[in-house]
């Protein structure tokens, strides 16, 4: 069973299907997550699961099936998408820093726009989260100056300035160099013991039975299961999890 | 060379005639200055129009509407384009030449523009729009912030391109009766019945804009790349 971390439900997901053409990749698929819970999905390439998340926030369309936030159905264009995106934070696999803006305007822009704080408030905000993952000094410095692993922690602190309620990321990892996947992994664990609500696609086993709340396993746009990762990595019940945990592990 | 100090004189200096090239330049600058402006703000619009209704499936009135402006502007020569505009369109005698030259290339060189902003928007990844707009920014703000400063940059040797196209093909101005560079040399060839100084000096004087114009180009390129290759 998976664990219940705390009642308040962030993201209530219910039957959502999607379709690429005739392809269909997410198939009913259902999902709760907590307050605070840290979620993470595994599973084969093109299982599905990258397209699940991106349905959290909208970047994908769902052909049925309701997406709650906070109550709200995300799936219903008639909310202001633009609103709740400002309530969920995005990583992508590919950074996705801005490459034309220095690093502090990469942060400073969406609080600045949509939060409406001043500069130096924004600027404040950014120098605080540059200085928790040891980057105050690239603030001036364009992305193409720095390494991978600095980008995606920047891309991180990015989402992060928005103060949103829950963090997604997008095989934050599978970009980067080996050496450099540490201390990406490092600034999400903080993240997770700081109480973040995250929902992660990744490839890092080690991350997901470290820090997951709870593993959910998904394989041809189904959710095969989900539990706590002692279940899932040491007793899985699904003979796809277990082929899969065992050509991975 | 005596003979060469005799033609300049009897070219340029007397009668003051220097005035038609220096008065002509003037309205070349006046109208490619205004052209490109009104060219530059209609590319921008058609192409976000454009790349919009190619990505979202909306905006289709609008996006046939610029496709059929694209089509006839890119598809009739320039000159038959300005002919159109002054004896069809403003057939008032009282509107100003300069006016319907500026409408007539601005429109023009919208179509050329349009297709080089939205050949750099597409040159921009889709994850950079994801990143935008998944930071809470609406379509329009990920586009202004986001897209269009980096299309910008990506597009600027084609713009300066453009506008280098622009500037020698209001040469036909005169064809509506404006004195522009061009028209000024016919005048003094037409004076003093000698071909070579005048058009020689005018295609000196275009030239030399085209030369500090791509310079200019290059400044800026360079400038708004600074810092970040």
């Amino acid at each position: 069973m998976p664990v219940n971390v705390n009642s308040d439900i962030v993201f209530k997901v219910e039957n959502i299907e999607k379709f690429f053409g005739k392809n269909k990749v997410l198939d009913r698929v259902s999902m709760d997550i907590h307050k605070g819970e840290v979620m993470v999905i595994i599973g084969p390439s093109g299982s599905g699961k990258s397209t699940f998340l991106r349905c959290l926030n909208r970047l994908e369309e769902t052909s049925a099936g309701t997406i709650l936030f906070e109550g709200v159905d995300i799936t219903d264009s008639r909310n202001d998408i633009n609103k709740l995106r400002c309530k969920i934070g995005m990583v992508f696999q590919q950074f996705n820093l801005f490459p034309h803006m220095t690093v502090l305007k990469n942060i400073t822009l969406a609080p600045m726009r949509l939060l409406k704080l001043s500069a130096s408030e924004a600027e404040e905000r950014a120098m605080k989260l540059l200085r928790k993952i040891g980057l105050e000094d690239k603030a001036d410095s364009y992305p193409n100056k720095l390494s991978g692993g600095q980008k995606q922690r920047i891309a991180i602190v990015r989402a992060l300035a928005m103060e949103p309620e829950v963090m997604l990321f997008d095989e934050p990892t599978s970009a980067l160099d080996p050496e450099m996947v540490g201390e990406v992994l490092e600034v999400m664990k903080d993240l997770a013991r700081e109480g973040m609500t995250m929902v992660v696609v990744t490839h890092e086993m080690g991350f997901a039975r470290e820090v997951a709340d709870n593993v959910s396993f998904m394989d041809n746009g189904l959710i095969l299961e989900t539990g706590s990762p002692a279940e899932i990595f040491s007793n899985p019940q699904n003979d796809k999890t277990r082929k899969f945990l065992n050509s991975v592990l | 060379m005596e003979n060469f100090s005799e033609k300049f004189i009897n070219n340029f200096i007397t009668d003051d005639r220097w005035v038609y090239l220096f008065e002509g330049l003037k309205t070349t600058f006046v109208i490619t200055f205004f052209a490109l402006i009104i060219g530059v703000v209609l590319g921008f619009v058609v192409a976000v129009i454009r790349t919009s209704a190619d990505k979202t499936g909306k905006l289709k009135i609008p996006n046939a509407i610029c496709k059929l402006y694209l089509t006839i502007v890119r598809g009739t020569p320039v000159m038959i384009q300005l002919l159109i505009i002054y004896y069809v369109i403003f057939t008032s005698p009282n509107v100003s030449k300069v006016f319907v030259a500026v409408i007539a290339f601005g429109i023009n060189s919208g179509a050329y523009v349009a297709e080089i902003v939205r050949s750099g928007i597409n040159s921009i990844d889709s994850g950079q729009f994801e990143a935008g707009r998944s930071l809470g920014l609406s379509y329009l703000e990920t586009f202004r912030f986001i897209i269009i400063p980096q299309a910008f940059k990506n597009v600027l040797p084609a713009l300066g391109n453009e506008s280098i196209s622009l500037l020698k093909e209001t040469s036909i101005s005169g064809y509506i009766g404006l004195m522009d560079l061009t028209k000024g040399g016919d005048i003094i060839r037409s004076r003093t019945y000698e071909a070579f100084m005048p058009l020689i000096a005018v295609a000196l004087i275009y030239l030399v804009i085209v030369m500090l114009l791509s310079a200019g180009i290059s400044r800026l390129e360079r400038r708004l790349h600074a810092g970040e290759r």
